[in-house]
């Protein structure tokens, strides 16, 4: 039973993290009792469990996420979503018109129209198949008015914070409405442009910084210092 | 225009290089990571006068379409030279070294990568060599299997390689243009260190088996070292935020 790294160290994919009685979790793998990491991230051990938090990442679909994604493209039975992920994911029409959707007669872009912006809901992923999404229940659907900012969605947890300690601060602090997809994209809408942009800023922050210890205390002094102004 | 002649001797009276290198000594390497910010990942790589960058853009939808493989990814590389990176002036057109050049490079990195983890998508990687004198193959896999691990695909061992071969009788590593095109032997190599796994080895030329023994194990050690220095460059991108914060 050895580790080669202290926790939260900085490795990189080949790193041999350790050896030994233990298991190897997420971003990591194991051959014979030997445990290396996959990604460039922090090191991490909890109940003999090592594994790594990953610094950059691509968006993998999990049943239940809320995804913000993009239509690209409007087929007989539903629409193409854009959801940033290595697949794109279907929205079916009937999810939409109910049983009653006919083809021919219902317009489908009346709805949701290529390049429309929604807020949605995996429903059904397991690889073999593309992702599916709902838009059905309260607050889903087509996105208005606001400002989206882009993360890694390695950082996604980040931007939450333990038991959304982080999104609180952000939305106290900016006074704005801030929906995050787990697929990495980040819906922002203030009253006034001014409270959207410094929270766009500090969303940029978490993204660049979350790897240094400290984190929230450097948003809230930073908020604190633009609420002065 | 630059026209180079072949030198006299590639090895001078005290037993060093055209460059002034000594027979076991690599070429002054930078690498940096995180260079374009329009790709999911990308590197840069400097190594005596070669220039590289790699670009590395997915896993994403496949097209067109009949390329997917139902039960993993495919890894798409193009290796492509820079109409400006050698002194006469190449045609931006891929060319059959190019193409041979993008399927070796390509084999030499699929086993570091997790590819059946992602069925039905593609990884594209794009190498562009803006400046050519020697080892790019070795280099291009280096800074590669940077920008692979920058884009966050997860990865068995960072790719490094190196090339070692005879030049005026002696055995040299990390061989530069002129030695490439006027030395006796070139042996380069790819090799997943941490594992101690080889995962490109080609020839060309002429070498004896003690020859060839003696090369390899300079090549292993020129790749240690470079494999060294590409840890380095990924700790560095995020390294460099860390400690100005704590400033």
């Amino acid at each position: 039973m050895t580790l080669y790294f202290e926790r939260r160290d900085l490795v990189v994919p080949g790193d041999l993290l350790a050896e030994g009685d233990y298991t190897a979790g997420e971003n990591t793998y194991k051959v014979d009792d030997k445990i290396y990491a996959t990604h460039v991230g922090l090191m991490e051990v909890k109940n003999n469990t090592v594994y790594v938090i990953a610094l950059h990442s691509f968006y993998v679909p999990k049943v239940g996420d809320l995804v913000i994604g993009k239509v690209v493209d409007i087929s007989l039975g539903g629409w193409v979503v854009d959801i940033n992920a290595p697949y794109l994911a279907m929205l079916k029409a009937s999810d939409v018109f109910g049983k009653s959707f006919k083809p021919f007669k219902d317009d489908l872009s009346k709805v949701f129209d290529v390049g429309d912006l929604i807020l949605a809901k995996v429903i059904a992923y397991d690889r073999t198949r593309n992702p599916l999404l709902t838009v059905k229940e309260p607050g889903l659907g087509k996105i208005t008015r606001g400002r989206i900012v882009s993360i890694t969605p390695a950082k996604v947890p980040r931007v939450i914070g333990k038991k959304g300690s982080m999104i609180n601060l952000l939305k106290q602090g900016t006074k704005c409405q801030i929906t995050v997809g787990m697929n990495g994209l980040v819906l922002v809408i203030g009253k006034r442009p001014e409270n959207e942009v410094l929270c766009v800023r500090a969303i940029k922050k978490i993204e660049r910084e979350s790897h240094v210890s400290g984190l929230t205390d450097r948003i809230a002094e930073m908020l604190r210092k633009e609420a002065e102004k | 225009m630059f026209l180079e002649k072949r030198p006299e001797k590639l090895i001078d009276k005290k037993g060093l290089r055209t460059d002034g290198r000594k027979p076991d000594e690599l070429r002054p390497i930078k690498f940096e990571v995180g260079v374009l910010g329009n790709a999911d990942g990308s590197a840069r790589v400097q190594q005596g006068k070669t220039i590289i960058l790699a670009a590395v853009y997915g896993p994403r939808e496949v097209h067109p379409r009949h390329l997917a493989l139902p039960d993993r990814a495919v890894l798409r590389c193009r290796y492509h030279m820079a109409p400006f990176s050698v002194s006469r002036r190449k045609s931006p057109a891929p060319s059959r070294r190019e193409m041979e050049l993008s399927k070796v490079i390509r084999e030499a990195l699929e086993p570091a990568i997790f590819l059946e983890r992602y069925p039905r998508t593609s990884i594209d990687l794009f190498i562009e060599v803006l400046q050519a004198d020697g080892g790019t193959r070795c280099a291009s896999i280096s800074v590669a299997s940077l920008a692979l691990a920058d884009a966050g695909i997860p990865m068995r061992d960072l790719v490094a390689a190196c090339a070692a071969g005879k030049v005026d009788g002696k055995l040299v590593v990390d061989l530069n243009d002129v030695e490439d095109k006027y030395g006796e032997a070139d042996v380069p190599i790819a090799m997943m260190v941490g594992l101690n796994a080889v995962t490109l080895l080609q020839m060309d030329g002429m070498l004896d088996p003690k020859e060839f023994r003696t090369a390899l194990n300079m090549a292993v050690e020129g790749c240690r070292q470079i494999y060294e220095m590409q840890k380095e460059a990924l700790k560095e991108k995020y390294a460099l935020i860390r400690e100005e914060l704590e400033k």
